[in-house]
């Protein structure tokens, strides 16, 4: 029905003609605007906002799952020392650690299993009783409690001298800088796309413009004020911002999820695996996806308010 | 040009060709100051225009318009004339502010056009009602939009409006046309269009340039009837024309005669 009525109002206008009720028609001229090219640009521009901004809620959402892994748990290395009996220095320091407040749990390696970890680079076969491999203590820490590292670490220094307490902060720090870095870069990126689309509505606004003038010219002599004309600029270019942001905000959704479902089929291969550890399951969370809409949005809003600034900066310059 | 008759007698210099009465031995050119204009019978403004000493030239050249200075009060009608390229068209850009003088004052409705703001200046054109050489009619509306546009640019709702501008755009005889395109009227419907858009908004002051050019002698004779009409509704009249016989079918009508960049003033 729809398309019959717009068919309708076709053929009436190819004859000179258009009907009251066929609604209001805009002063300026949609074909007198490259609408096409600019919601490609801005569609272009959308997606790749939205690729970084998701892109960087993943690596900020793996990263907060690493560090917080990494957090939960410390390690403590026995040195095999001359003179000392090491299974009993790592007896002691596995008792002093089940000891110390916000401990959860205490695993000792045995000697085997330190030496298993060594086979994937050392290989098999070797005579690991002549090398000083040193014991591992794996320490869990009760999540939600602060654990008293403080005085493990000196009863650590005093009882077991040859035992050293890791609790990974030097990992988590690097993981927390790497995160940040990477958070920072993405505003960065996402700064800079703004700022092109941007330029580019700008451009395309004062084209629309020198190529309207005559019309804005008469509008202006019948009574039209310059945030009248501004909004009539606005209402088109907000209009190609939404339709450029709804294409690329959801082409990047619809990126995300084919990524998601593309990570799935890779899991259990070596390259699955590598992806996994970098981006966690490649699973973009809800606000993931909110991020992305927000961008979209943004661009949209964006492209409203740059024609509007341009149209009124431009009309100061005209009587 | 104050009490001094232009020397010359070329038709550029030769402004009393088109005074009309003054070669009828009624007119006299006198120049006038503010003092000089009629009494307005407007209550609103003393002063619909007044210029004082207003030149204007483009760039470094010479003044193409020079030491004008009149009034133009309420109610008042007056023909601009003069030869073609005397500045008729520029005069009423001046007035119209879509230019602005190198030196001397313009007052608008008793606003120094110096110091308005951008919102003075939008509210002082709304009461103005322009009709131009070429028309200027959008080409992506209809006649009836076209027409309905200074009503739609002040924001009013099509509804409050439909019926008054198909009124007009009747009385201008155009009834048939009304969603017709600019492209497809005729030049003297686009000149009748174009008039109509100039007085939906009811101005205080009708800049008309040139508003019969595009029609025959029995058009141009019900369209000056139309502004003389208006005119009687309390609309002061400008029509910037070279058609002496036209100003002959309004006798009573002031004559503001530029040649020479000068302005000649017959009352």
């Amino acid at each position: 029905m729809r398309a019959a009525a717009g068919f309708l109002r076709a053929i009436r206008t190819r004859r000179g003609e258009r009907r009251a009720g066929d609604g209001a028609m805009p002063l300026v001229p949609a074909a007198s605007i490259s609408g096409r090219a600019l919601v490609t640009v801005i569609a272009i521009m959308t997606f790749l906002a939205g690729l970084t901004a998701g892109a960087a809620q993943l690596v900020f959402a793996a990263s907060s799952e690493w560090r917080s892994s990494v957090a939960t748990e410390i390690t403590i290395q026995v040195r095999p020392v001359t003179g000392r009996n090491v299974d009993q220095d790592v007896a002691r320091a596995a008792a002093l650690a089940r000891a110390t407040d916000g401990v959860e749990a205490v695993r000792a390696y045995t000697r085997e299993e330190s030496e298993r970890l060594l086979e994937p680079w050392l290989g098999s076969g070797l005579a690991f009783d002549e090398l000083p491999i040193p014991r591992l203590v794996v320490v869990k820490l009760q999540e939600g409690r602060s654990a008293d590292l403080a005085s493990l670490r000196k009863a650590l220094s005093d009882q077991v001298r040859n035992a050293v307490l890791d609790d990974h902060r030097v990992w988590t720090q690097r993981l927390a800088a790497m995160a940040h870095s990477i958070v920072l870069l993405a505003l960065g990126v996402l700064v800079l796309v703004l700022v092109a689309t941007s330029l580019t509505v700008a451009f395309a606004t004062r084209g629309a413009m020198a190529g309207n003038r005559d019309i804005i010219e008469v509008l202006h002599f019948v009574g039209a004020s310059d945030g009248y004309i501004a909004d009539e600029f606005q209402r088109h270019f907000l209009r190609l911002g939404l339709e450029g942001g709804a294409l690329g905000g959801g082409a990047a959704v619809l990126f995300f999820v084919v990524a998601q479902i593309g990570a799935g089929s890779w899991t259990a291969t070596p390259g699955g695996d590598q992806i996994e550890a970098l981006f966690g399951g490649f699973v973009l969370e809800g606000m993931g996806y909110l991020a992305v809409v927000v961008v979209a949005v943004c661009v949209a809003l964006l492209t409203g308010l740059v024609s509007r600034r341009t149209v009124r900066r431009t009309l100061r310059t005209i009587a | 040009m104050h009490g001094q008759r232009p020397a010359g007698n070329t038709l550029a210099r030769d402004p009393t060709r088109f005074a009309g009465r003054a070669n009828k031995g009624k007119g006299f050119d006198r120049g006038s100051s503010p003092a000089d204009a009629p009494v307005g019978t407007s209550t609103r403004n003393a002063h619909v225009v007044r210029f004082e000493n207003v030149g204007l030239r483009y760039g470094m050249g010479s003044e193409i318009l020079r030491d004008l200075t009149f009034t133009i009060a309420p109610r008042s009608f007056q023909f601009l004339t003069g030869p073609s390229g005397a500045g008729k068209t520029t005069l009423l850009r001046l007035i119209l502010l879509s230019l602005r003088p190198t030196r001397g004052l313009i007052s608008l409705f008793d606003h120094d056009v110096t110091r308005i703001d951008k919102a003075t200046l939008t509210g002082l054109r709304r009461r103005m009602g322009v009709v131009f050489q070429d028309f200027r009619l959008l080409d992506h509306l209809t006649l009836y939009e076209n027409v309905a546009l200074p009503l739609r640019v002040q924001g009013r709702e099509e509804a409050g409006y439909r019926s008054e501008v198909t009124e007009l755009i009747r009385w201008v005889g155009l009834g048939d046309r009304l969603h017709a395109f600019p492209q497809v009227l005729s030049g003297g419907e686009k000149q009748r269009a174009a008039i109509a858009r100039a007085l939906i908004v009811k101005p205080d002051l009708l800049l008309a340039d040139e508003p019969t050019g595009n029609v025959d002698p029995s058009l141009a004779r019900r369209l000056l009837r139309l502004f003389m009409e208006l005119n009687k509704l309390g609309t002061a009249i400008v029509i910037a024309t070279h058609d002496i016989g036209l100003m002959d079918q309004h006798e009573d009508a002031r004559r503001l005669v530029l040649g020479d960049g000068r302005l000649h003033i017959y009352e």
